[in-house]
């Protein structure tokens, strides 16, 4: 498997680091109760298709990237730097 | 002040040769990581005098060089970074901090292929392009120089497996003739 860093371009599976699901980026209010910080912290989906993962460039760059890809086919839909996913946000 | 003698992070090594290749080690001199404050790329670009290379790529000016290092952060080497880039940047000094090998001959694009996940060869990696990848699972800076042959960084912890690894590559490849 190869990802596209959107700093390096594209480069070797081996030069990254997998962090898990991207959603280490929504990260709830410290009040947002039990059941938010649940779900945060312990629920993950398992889908058979499009996931979104968080990976890091651990040997290129050090960027931290969100990775769209498809667990059946395989496909890398799309990767972006994931300080900008977060300011898009807001 | 006493001039005391330095020992190189590859131990003085002399250039290794096999095959059509040839490791040598660099004593690169000052080397420092330059990381501008947000905004303030032209005004580090000014104070320093040189231009801060792409992604990928470095720049050199009258012997000095800068390469690009990670996200917003450049090594320069080889020279004091002037007091003028103070207050504009993160600097730290980096002078010992790295083993500077260069790989040179007609072979060193099949020795790194060996050891390298990258693609490495001419027509992608031109003279003056730089990235940083790894080597086996050690971590390394690599510049295409001028010459044709490749600069390598590695961290100073890791000089003496660094140069293992390739002078085994270079054997292998040596090896089939």
């Amino acid at each position: 498997m190869r990802l596209k860093c959107p700093v390096c371009g594209e480069r070797d599976l081996r030069e990254f680091f997998y962090v898990g699901d991207a959603v280490a980026l929504d990260r709830p209010d410290a009040d947002a109760g039990m059941d938010a910080w649940d779900s945060y912290v312990h629920l993950r989906d398992n889908p058979a298709g499009v996931t979104r993962d968080l990976w890091q460039h651990e040997a290129g760059c050090a960027a931290w990237i969100v990775v769209t890809r498809n667990t059946v086919t395989h496909e890398v839909k799309e990767t972006a730097l994931a300080g900008d996913v977060k300011r898009a946000r807001g | 002040m006493v001039d005391l003698i330095a020992t190189t992070p590859a131990g003085a090594m002399k250039p290794y040769v096999s095959g059509v290749a040839t490791l040598s080690e660099i004593a690169l001199g000052k080397a420092t990581s330059i990381a501008p404050f947000k905004g303030q790329g032209a005004a580090v670009e000014t104070a320093l005098g040189i231009k801060l290379p792409k992604v990928g790529k470095s720049t050199s000016r009258a012997g000095q060089g800068v390469v690009w290092f990670s996200q917003g952060q450049f090594l320069a080497l080889g020279f004091d970074v002037p007091a003028g880039v103070h207050g504009l940047a993160a600097l730290t000094d980096q002078s010992d901090a790295w083993c500077a090998l260069d790989l040179t001959g007609e072979g060193a694009e099949d020795v790194l292929a060996r050891l390298v996940p990258v693609d490495l060869r001419i027509t992608t990696f031109k003279a003056g392009h730089a990235l940083r990848s790894q080597l086996g699972h050690m971590p390394l800076h690599i510049t295409r120089l001028k010459s044709g042959g490749f600069r390598l960084l590695s961290f100073r912890s890791m000089a003496g497996t660094t140069v293992h690894e390739i002078q085994r590559a270079m054997d292998h490849l040596a090896g089939r003739g």
